[in-house]
Parts: structure tokens; sequence; C-alpha cells
């Protein structure tokens, strides 16, 4: 086949696809399962290349960079969060705890780099950090966590909700960049290590006495009412389909079946949670 | 999920212009530089005869199901064999998180051996004689390994899956993954749950190729895996 062929058929296809309005999944619900990726591979789109068919990019663009934005206001609250805390003299037991809240506290700084230099590659401009009250009363009213910096186990209690919350956003948000080239990775990058940020947090929590484990059960929270919202649908124990608990015959507790799956947030969830801190 | 069995090359023939389409997708993935190995598979639209033997994992988005059933299955039998006798020194809180992240494995594994159904890869042998799971740090080294590298599996997956339904469903089961390599590592010495070694410095945590994590896992499985048609872009 000749170069120019290659190139019309390529030309061809490009029309079929975003010739067509509507949402970008309906659009490759029409094409097939097959074509869809490569229709995206085709694209020039990655982090390191320039947008070149204008109409292809805005559409995906746009999905794309709503998602990064997205994430990048979730990563400001967390790296904010972790630097008043490191700043707080008192707050966070010298050793091991600042140690690994020092630790965390990098990671989120990173990853606020990383999606603000991903949505600059998209030619856009990242969006402001909000004001932050991590009392949690919107900067108005006394929140529910008024010692957020001065008791520690309320830290990290505050701490523990950000992460699981963390966790399900992104986790929402993955789907969302299938065909993003790079990017996809980068996000799925950032969301294990988010949970691992949970893990680790919990398990401060559980040497300090309570009543929780590094994965989260059922919709129970640990924490109270507060903090029910992020927990909500936690307790999922049916996959694709399948009921896990005592999944073929298999002693798998209702417990254990909600444990091994972590359940994802809507952006417009992830946002409700998080209201109560920002101002 | 008994549309699984859809996925890949049949849906793929169900298309009515054939040969349009299979210009298509040789252009689409001459363009993309798919694998070669894939690249012959499509254009001939039929399925190739495996020159090499073993269990085939298959191709398309049920190869890649294969692919992390194999993994599950992998760790479940580890950690059955974990807390079948206890290595010496275990505690009751260390066991309780031990069964617990068993059940959550033998969970995993059970689930996608549900979802693939039909075309489920067998039930795999494992050889775990290099280990001496009696020693703590020789248990919680291994565990250690398994799950980065299940981690490490399931964030390189998400650039390959064709069905974003899957994705949702590995996704789900990524950040579990996650949360048992964080502790394990914490019991091994406290606050290494995310250490430099896992981490770019980007703060991203490492993504392996399925040809990658199959070199460092078929260490310890004995049946013989054929993964010559899994994606590999």
């Amino acid at each position: 086949m000749k170069l120019k062929q290659i190139l019309q058929e390529i030309e061809k296809v490009d029309e079929d696809v975003y010739s067509l309005s509507g949402s970008r999944r309906r659009v490759l619900r029409e094409l097939g399962v097959f074509t869809k990726k490569a229709a995206f591979a085709a694209l020039p789109f990655s982090l390191a290349t320039k947008a070149t068919n204008t109409q292809a990019q805005s559409i995906n663009t746009a999905a794309i960079e709503a998602v990064l934005q997205f994430a990048l206001t979730i990563k400001q609250l967390e790296a904010e969060f972790y630097t008043l805390a490191i700043s707080s003299a008192g707050l966070v037991p010298a050793g091991a705890a600042f140690d690994a809240i020092t630790t965390i506290r990098d990671h989120e700084n990173l990853h606020v780099a990383f999606l603000a230099t991903a949505i600059e590659d998209l030619g856009k401009v990242p969006v402001a950090k909000p004001v932050f009250d991590f009392e949690g009363g919107k900067g108005i009213s006394a929140g529910v966590f008024p010692d957020v910096f001065t008791n520690f186990d309320t830290f990290l209690v505050v701490a523990q909700m950000l992460e699981d919350t963390g966790v399900r956003a992104f986790k929402g948000q993955i789907t969302e960049l299938v065909g993003a080239g790079s990017i996809i990775t980068g996000f799925l990058g950032m969301h294990s290590v988010e949970g691992r940020h949970a893990s680790h947090v919990r398990r401060m929590r559980m040497l300090r006495g309570a009543s929780i484990k590094p994965w989260i059960t059922g919709k129970v929270s640990g924490i109270g009412a507060a903090a029910q919202l992020s927990y909500d649908g936690e307790e999922l124990a049916i996959q694709g389909g399948i009921s896990i608990a005592e999944i073929n015959g298999l002693s798998i507790s209702i417990e254990a079946a909600s444990e091994s799956f972590d359940e994802p947030l809507t952006k417009e969830q992830t946002l409700t949670i998080i209201d109560p801190f920002l101002v | 999920m008994t549309k699984l069995e859809k996925t890949g090359e049949l849906q793929f023939q169900g298309k009515n212009d054939l040969s349009t389409a299979g210009l298509r997708r040789r252009v689409f993935l001459y363009y993309a530089g798919v694998g070669l190995a894939s690249v012959s598979l499509a254009a001939a639209g039929c399925k190739k005869e495996s020159q090499i033997e073993g269990v085939s994992l298959g191709s398309g988005d049920v190869g890649i199901l294969n692919y992390v059933y194999a993994l599950e299955q992998l760790e479940a039998a580890f950690y059955i064999r974990v807390t079948e006798s206890y290595y010496a020194g275990a505690t009751d809180a260390e066991k309780a998180l031990l069964n617990d992240i068993r059940d959550h494995e033998i969970a995993h594994r059970e689930f996608f051996k549900n979802a693939l159904g039909g075309v489920a890869i067998p039930p795999l042998d494992f050889d775990f004689s290099g280990i001496d799971f009696s020693n703590r740090n020789a248990v919680l080294e291994s565990a250690i390994a398994f799950e980065d590298l299940g981690v490490s599996a399931y964030n390189g997956i998400g650039g390959i899956f064709e069905e974003e339904k899957y994705l949702t469903l590995t996704g789900k089961i990524v950040s579990v993954e996650a949360r048992h390599a964080a502790l394990i590592r914490n019991l091994i010495s406290d606050g290494s749950f995310a250490s430099t070694d896992l981490i770019d410095a980007n703060g991203l945590e490492k993504a392996r190729l399925p040809a990658e994590v199959l070199d460092i896992a078929t260490a310890y499985i004995t049946t013989i895996i054929n993964a010559e048609d899994l994606p590999t872009a």
C-alpha cells in the first residue's frame, strides 16, 4: 500500500470519528472495541506531542484536561494539608510518624507538580489553588475538626479520610483516560501511591488504638458520622455481576468481600465530600 | 460477564465490511506501532497456531484478564501456604492481617475465574520451595515482592486494555494490593510503605508490562505460560 493511500485512509476514518457529535465514549462505542484504541493511538496525542488535528484534539483535550484539573485540586488539598501539619509545632511526633508524614507530603507535592505539568503540556492553565479550611467549616463556621492541627489523633482522622477519598476519587476517573497514552499510566501510578498512603495512615491510627484495618471493611469509617460520605458505597460485595462473599463455596466473608475491592467515587460525590474544606 | 468471551477476536470478526475493516485495522496498527504478533494476527483475520507449548493466556482483553488471573492465583497460593503453618513468632495481630490478605487474594482469584468462565486458564502449579516459610523475614520479604509486583502489573495494564469496564474492575483491585504492599512493608520496617525504590521522581509508582512481570513471576510458576498473544502496546 502506498503511503498516500494510507494517509487518505486515516483521514477518512478520522473524519468518520470526529464528525460525529456527542460524547467521546459514544463515538468510540460506535466504532467498536478494537478500532477504539487504534483510533486514539493514531492521534498525535501524548504528553510530549502538540495538537495537530484540531477537532479531534479539542474533544480529547477537554475530557482529559477536566480529569487532570480535578485531580490537581485534590492533590493541592492534600499537599497543603500535610505541609501545614509538618509546620505545626508539636503536632506530629518526632521519629517514625514525622518521617512518614514528611514522605507523604513530598509525594503529594510531586503529584501537584506532575499534574500541573501535564495540564500545561495540553496547552492549558492549571487551576489556582483554592483556599482551604481543614477544620471543615468552609472558613465561615466552626468545623467538625477544630483541633486538626493541634491534636495528632484528629489530624490522622482527617488524613485517613482524605487518603481514602483520594483513592476512590482517582479510581473514578481512570476510565476517562482510556486512550490518553502515558497519562493513564501516570495516573495509575498516583492512584496506587495514594493506596499506600491510606494503608499507612490507617496503620498509624491502629497503633494508637483505633479499631480499623489497613483496608476498608464494609462502609465503616472508624471515624464517625463526619466522615461517612467517604465510605458509603464501599460495602459493595458484588463485582461485575459476580457475588464475592462465599464465592464458589469458599469461606470468603462478607467483610473480606468488601475489603478486597475499593470502590470509585464520581467527581460530584468527591466534591461534596471535600466541600467543607473549601472556603 | 458472559460478554467477556466475545471480546477480542470474536467481536472483531463480527464486522460486516471485512475488507474495509481489515484495511482500517491494518492502517491503524501500522500507524500505532502495535506489536508485530498482533498485527499479523489482525491482518490475517484468523487465529494463529501457537508455536509455543504451555497454557495460552489468549489475546486482547481476555489475555490480559487471564494474565492477572495467573498473578492472583500465585498470590493466593502463597498466602494459603503462609497461613497453613505460620512462621515462628507470628503475633495474633499479624496472623489476622495475613489471614485477611489471603482471603482477599482468594476473592480476586475466584472473581477472575468466574468472570472469564469458559476462556479462563486452568489452575496453575507453583513452586515455593525456595522460601523458608518458618522464617518471618523470608515470608514477609516474599510477600512484599509479590505485592509490589502485583501493583506494578495492574498499573501496567491501564494502557493496553480495550474495554473500560475491565479497567474499572482492575482499578478496584490494584489499590487493595497497594494497601497490602504498604502494610507488609511496614511489618518489616515501619515507614517503608512507599520507599524510593518503588516511586519515581514524579512521585509515581512503578508500572510493568506483562513480559517483565511474567519474567519475574514465572520463577514461582511451574506451569509453562504462553503469553505470546498478549497486547504489548
